[in-house]
């Protein structure tokens, strides 16, 4: 079936079909070699300006994205929230169109407040992609995170797919639960029952809260980033007591299948939620979670860009 | 507007609660009285067939924002649009800059209205100092100034020990106590109903804990101090059954429902329009049926809009940082009418009684009634005209509202205070 991609923005999981979810994952295997390449840049987005608009800091996704454009050939502006006039007491939507009055094709925007992406989007034409918005969303993560899946596992539909940590504050764990459940994997939540609410159950996942029902039958263990703000806000009592009872470690490895691959969106806490040997060794696909970022971000401006009015 | 000095609307279903009155009749009304039609000699006869003749609504519950904020809202327009709303009265909520936590104050507040208002103002005064939660404000005073009730709404007395003072020393002066029930701890930095659609979206929620422990809290001072608390802007299920058992049991507990609250759910948030960020939040379908049925079986025996203007500016921002609150008083008879009376949860006596008994008999005032004698003070309905919502066409300086383009059955046909007409589309 032929799938055409017809959105100026990406904003988040939710709104795409599982076609469309399809669709970038293989575009994305056609981009991943172009990065194995001895020339690794293609002219898809010559003459495109992309500004990269980090209203909160970031630092992977914004050099994964940087480098995405650069080999599309795209021209790329950079700003931060500190760089921008944000501080002057502008507001986010003027700040907006003063970019898009510049015929700025693309604003890859990321923003600590759930939704903003979705409100710039409806008020400009520019096309827009969230590179994460609050505890809302971050749809590029979760795609290379399936893609990641499935290059390993060949497949999606029908894999156990448990998520551990604090679900609660995590756009990765929001955007990777839609596209999981879209491409029909079953997924299990899995952490303190402050962290991981019961709601998720009435989309579909499985919600738990000790981690050997997380781990045993899975295929995949996808261990997020346990902030340490969240214990002053007294969302569980110490790192150390996180770390025993929902950390993924030596000990407890053994209820996990031999295949079973272990995942993190990063940067990780060595030895808070996962095992520094465990995220070193031979079932972790972190670092490729990583390289896969950079093919799928190349897709998902390359489609979008592809819609954009002249 | 007409001046007129002596007028019989004639033919109109008068529907008085106050008088157990539902019928086709003519009211009469001369130098801003009613008075019985036989006695007026050559009157001017205004038709009012087919349309509904109420007493003249009050709602409980508006922010003006003058003194302050006069961007959002003036006394002038905020009056005007109660007027066009279909209300004669209003009580102003006292969360101004600065708060009305002083006679002096209040007496900028009277002496606007005198200059500018439309319809009625009703003051109320601070329960605390700047609104602060900390040391209570000039009470007696402000009686003496003229407010009819005292409350921190938009905040909540936190300290238990300071709010019972705060009741016993109202309860002095004849004062009710109209609280925003909502504890600062659990409410947090929540910006919707923590529920679903807040894990969904990842957003910060407010459980419905934060509005049910302190409406918890006042029933149990209204008890054991044996005065009247109105609970403002019911949104939580179990605080209508809360409600509910403590009016079982004699407890002077009141509430107030919003028309938002008994039209729309939280699942709109997936917009991310901040026309749908209010406090308390648009809570679950369940919710919204809880309160529906208070105001069916009598827990609930006010609505009030809860009117709270903010400049496009100030909501054409991140949800986050949005402020709450949408303008009501222009949509309040149409979204009512169409939830409540065409879908038969309220017979039109009980519906005018919301808006009239129920909030004279909170404040222990007289308005609300038909009666002879009392200030022509009356609320013309039309209950089947088709209304758009369009937003461009409020009187009120913002337009800050979820209805805009909703079509809605009913809405104010004329608003009468003090025998003139202060609205008046009969005909049109």
């Amino acid at each position: 079936m032929e799938v055409n991609w017809t959105r100026k923005d990406l904003l988040s999981l939710y709104d795409l079909t599982p076609e469309e979810i399809v669709l970038i994952l293989d575009t994305a295997e056609e981009f991943k070699k172009v990065s194995e390449r001895n020339l690794k840049k293609v002219p898809a987005l010559r003459g495109k300006t992309v500004v990269n608009f980090f209203v909160e800091p970031s630092t992977r996704t914004r050099v994964s994205f940087e480098l995405a454009e650069q080999r599309l050939s795209a021209d790329i502006i950079n700003m931060t929230a500190s760089s921008s006039s944000l501080q002057k007491g502008e507001t986010l939507l003027d700040t907006v169109r003063n970019i898009e009055a510049l015929q700025a094709d693309l604003i890859v925007m990321r923003h600590s407040c759930a939704g903003a992406q979705n409100f710039i989007a409806k008020n400009i034409s520019s096309g827009v992609i969230n590179a994460g918005d609050g505890a809302h969303g971050h749809p590029t993560q979760a795609l290379l995170d399936l893609f990641t899946i499935r290059q390993k596992k060949g497949r999606i539909a029908g894999l156990n797919v448990s998520i551990v940590g604090d679900i609660l504050h995590s756009r990765v764990a929001r955007s990777d639960i839609w596209g999981l459940i879209k491409l029909g994997a079953n997924v299990t939540l899995a952490g303190p029952s402050t962290l991981v609410p019961r709601d998720f159950e009435q989309i579909g996942a499985r919600v738990c809260h000790n981690l050997k029902d997380a781990m045993v039958g899975a295929d995949v263990i996808n261990l997020l980033r346990i902030q340490h703000e969240r214990q002053r806000a007294g969302f569980f009592p110490s790192t150390n007591e996180y770390a025993r009872f929902f950390g993924l470690n030596k000990e407890n490895a053994r209820y996990l299948k031999p295949d079973a691959m272990i995942m993190h969106p990063g940067p990780i806490n060595r030895d808070v939620e996962l095992d520094s040997a465990l995220a070193d060794g031979p079932q972790s696909v972190i670092l490729e979670q990583v390289t896969n970022g950079l093919a799928v971000r190349m897709a998902v401006l390359f489609l979008v860009a592809g819609c954009l009015k002249k | 507007m007409t001046e007129k000095n002596s007028y019989i609307l004639k033919g109109g279903r008068v529907v008085d609660p106050s008088r157990g009155i539902d019928a086709v009749m003519d009211i009469g009304v001369s130098n801003g009285r009613i008075v019985d039609p036989a006695q007026i000699k050559n009157p001017e006869i205004i038709k009012v067939k087919k349309l509904v003749v109420a007493p003249g609504f009050t709602d409980m519950h508006v922010h003006l924002r003058q003194p302050g904020n006069t961007t959002a809202e003036t006394i002038a327009t905020g009056t005007m649009a109660a007027a066009a709303g279909g209300f004669t009265g209003i009580v102003a909520m006292p969360n101004t800059s600065p708060p009305a936590d002083s006679a002096g104050t209040i007496e900028y507040i009277r002496r606007h209205t005198e200059l500018y208002g439309v319809v009625r103002v009703y003051p109320c005064g601070c329960m605390t100092k700047e609104l602060k939660g900390e040391e209570m404000a000039g009470i007696g005073g402000l009686k003496s100034a003229g407010v009819v009730a005292v409350s921190d709404d938009g905040k909540c007395i936190q300290n238990h020990e300071l709010m019972r003072h705060v009741v016993e020393y109202s309860k002095s002066f004849g004062l009710p106590i109209l609280d925003h029930c909502e504890d600062a701890f659990l409410k947090g930095e929540g910006v919707m109903h923590e529920g679903k659609w807040s894990t969904l979206l990842g957003m910060r929620g407010i459980s419905s804990a934060s509005e049910e422990l302190m409406v918890a809290r006042d029933i149990i001072l209204s008890r054991m101090i044996g005065w009247k608390i109105h609970i403002q802007h019911v949104s939580a299920r179990e605080s209508v059954e809360l409600v509910r058992n403590a009016r079982r049991r004699g407890i002077m507990i009141s509430a107030e429902a919003t028309p938002h609250h008994i039209s729309l759910t939280d699942d709109n948030i997936k917009k991310f329009d901040t026309n749908y960020k209010m406090n308390p939040p648009l809570r679950t379908e369940e919710d919204r049926l809880a309160v529906i049925e208070g105001l069916r079986d009598g827990t609930i025996t006010v609505i009030a809009t809860d009117h709270a203007p903010h400049t496009a500016t100030d909501k054409l921002v991140e949800f986050d940082y949005a402020p709450f609150g949408i303008v009501g008083l222009e949509t309040a008879i149409p979204v009512c009418l169409t939830e409540l009376y065409h879908e038969k949860i309220l017979s039109l006596s009980d519906f005018v009684a919301k808006f009239t008994t129920g909030p004279a008999e909170i404040l222990g005032m007289d308005f609300g009634t038909l009666a002879e004698g009392k200030p022509a003070d009356i609320t013309i309905i039309d209950t089947e005209k088709k209304f758009c919502v369009d937003a461009e066409k409020f009187r009120s300086k913002s337009r800050n509202t979820p209805y805009h383009g909703m079509e809605f059955r009913g809405k104010a046909a004329a608003t009468i205070v003090a025998g003139r007409f202060v609205f008046d589309e009969i005909g049109k």
